[in-house]
């Protein structure tokens, strides 16, 4: 069997009283989309924060691509390969689309301790990002100010910044929040694409998305991952079905 | 290049340079050397306040203590000239040498805190620079310290008053070009992408702390040359030039001539001067005594400005394309 590529043992958050991580293990095989479901306030976002390294858990361990970055602080596992989108859009609204992609592709060209050459006519930054941007379908919008694109499109400018470092596995906290169905259609398209290059850990809400990409799907309720399967195993399971997928869906 | 001068900004800062570089000729020929001296403060204090403009425009990080650097600077040349060391070539890169290692120590324990503890935390370490200056007795305490000029053999004569003009008007130039690069480098969009989402840009793997703590730096180290400078135009350094008044009037000087602007600091520094010339006369013209609280009087017209040219005076010359 090959080795996950992101393995969580036995993670535990805690906010004060409220046990927002209870005990979860969770692994991401390489080219696998792991969907990440649940009500609101289960703790998804939490856990994804944990595995990225904006929060850090209170017990258990967090192993990447064959090491352990529990520790490890978050830009230091992104230059191993971890990307993160945001469920609240994090876009940088000062700069346009083709510059947030750009910086995103400078993150990963060594350092930035460079103090004189114009960005502007690097094309070594610009072109990947250029190309990113037409993979996300924003190809056009690319000199738009990122505060001046609208809700979707920020969406999928987040995603473009997300892959602009090639990462090896993908964090998607709700991409789909807020898109129309075109671009949603879209997008699972492109993260089906996506597939073979990087795996993918999927928080999502949109149940029809979940269902048509994931390969396994873990249920997390009040904290607790209750149930992991593939999705014909999730959909049977009765305690899933009454906990969060209501009777009757299926 | 020539097509930049056909914008307002372009016409308007080209003409201001040419004025600025005749500046010298301009007061012998009219027999106003006092605006010469006037013109110097001005180009000095638009090197300091274009060092704030590289953390507090590009960065966002409102630094309240940018005036150590001028102290640093100066009482670096002031010490080394009392104990007999004359020459720049020593002088001025020990003083830069020694801005640099309190920019990163500052730096490095300022910058874990945000808004308005970054603001405390750099006010009180600048706090602490001038009350040890004050305490060194040796080197005039409060009273402060007569220095002879740093000694650049037969380059430069800092003691003629348009050479020193010009020397200074030269690293104003440089400063302003070194700051027109780094907001269009790697360097500078890291900076500029940090005051506009840190967490995006930590996300994206980038060591923010890192790239905030070289600029710091780098603007101490710009910041000191301007104390250098300050020391050499008056051959005399206090604890006065590091009050917290001078770095609050640095803000000033940033934000009235634009935050960020490439020209702003120049634009804040010229306005600043100018105010303080003509208001306080034109006070005491009105009543005299009244130009002792010309700041009354500035303190709403600053606040006018933030509130209604929040670009500063760099928005009345058009729009910006960075
Ligand atoms: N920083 C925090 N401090 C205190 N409580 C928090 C914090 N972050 C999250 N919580 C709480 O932890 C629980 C889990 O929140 P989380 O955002 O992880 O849920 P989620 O599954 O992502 O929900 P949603 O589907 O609404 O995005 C919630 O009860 C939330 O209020
Ligand atoms: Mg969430």
């Amino acid at each position: 069997m090959t080795e996950p590529l992101l393995s969580a043992q036995a993670l535990v958050k805690r906010f004060g009283g409220l046990l927002a991580t209870d005990n979860v293990s969770i692994d991401v095989m390489p080219g696998e989309i792991h969907a990440l479901i649940g009500p609101n306030g289960a703790g998804k976002t939490t856990l994804v924060s944990q595995l990225t390294g904006n929060l850090r858990p209170d017990t258990g361990t967090i192993r990447f691509a064959g090491r352990d970055v529990t520790r490890l602080p978050l830009h230091a596992r992104v230059r191993l390969g971890l990307a993160r989108s945001f469920q609240i859009t994090a876009v940088l609204r000062d700069f346009t689309a083709l510059d947030n992609v750009a910086l995103a592709v400078q993150a990963h060209r060594g350092h930035s301790f460079r103090f004189l050459a114009d960005v502007r006519t690097d094309r070594s930054l610009r072109d990947p990002a250029r190309r990113g941007l037409e993979a996300v379908g924003l190809g056009a919008r690319a000199d738009t100010l990122a505060a001046t694109l609208s809700h979707g499109e920020q969406r999928q400018l987040e995603i473009a910044m997300a892959l602009a470092g090639e990462p090896r596995l993908l964090l998607l906290d709700e991409p789909m929040a807020g898109m129309g169905p075109e671009e949603s259609q879209r997008l699972v398209g492109l993260l089906r694409e996506l597939k073979s290059r990087c795996g993918m850990l999927l928080i999502e809400h949109d149940m029809d998305a979940v269902f048509a990409l994931a390969d396994r799907i873990t249920v997390l309720v009040y904290g607790r991952a209750v149930a992991t399967g593939t999705p014909e195993e999730i959909r049977a399971d009765a305690q899933v079905r009454q906990a969060y997928l209501g009777e009757g869906t299926a | 290049m020539l097509a930049a001068l056909r914008t307002p900004r372009g016409a308007v800062t080209a003409l201001l340079l040419l004025l600025m570089a005749a500046l010298p000729l301009l007061t012998q020929a009219f027999d106003q050397r006092y605006l010469l001296s006037v013109g110097t403060r001005i180009v000095i204090w638009s090197i300091a306040a274009a060092s704030l403009n590289m953390i507090l425009g590009y960065g966002g990080l409102v630094s309240f203590g940018h005036a150590a650097f001028f102290g640093i600077g100066g009482y670096a040349v002031g010490i080394l000239s009392a104990n007999g060391i004359q020459s720049g070539w020593i002088q001025w890169p020990l003083a830069l040498g020694v801005a640099i290692l309190w920019a990163a120590l500052i730096g490095a324990l300022s910058l874990r805190t945000r808004g308005v503890y970054f603001i405390m935390i750099t006010l009180a370490f600048a706090q602490l620079v001038y009350y040890l200056s004050s305490g060194l007795e040796a080197y005039g305490g409060d009273d402060g310290l007569n220095i002879s000029r740093s000694r650049f053999g037969g380059l430069v004569d800092l003691r003629d008053k348009a050479s020193f003009y010009w020397l200074c008007l030269i690293l104003l130039l440089a400063t302003l070009w070194f700051s027109s690069r780094l907001v269009h480098s790697r360097f500078g969009y890291v900076l500029r992408g940090a005051k506009s989402n840190e967490l995006r840009m930590t996300a994206l793997g980038f060591p923010v702390f890192r790239y905030r703590l070289a600029a710091f730096v780098i603007a101490g180290a710009f910041g000191a040359l301007s104390g250098i400078l300050l020391a050499n135009d008056g051959a005399y350094v206090s604890p006065a030039m590091m009050s917290w008044v001078k770095s609050g009037d640095l803000i000033v000087i940033v934000v009235l001539g634009g935050i960020g602007a490439l020209f702003g600091p120049l634009y804040g520094a010229i306005t600043f001067f100018a105010v303080e010339e003509f208001l306080k006369p034109l006070l005491d013209l009105l009543h005299r005594g009244w130009g002792e609280y010309w700041q009354i009087v500035f303190g709403p017209l600053l606040v006018i400005v933030a509130l209604y040219a929040q670009g500063g005076i760099d928005s009345l010359l058009g729009r910006r394309h960075d």
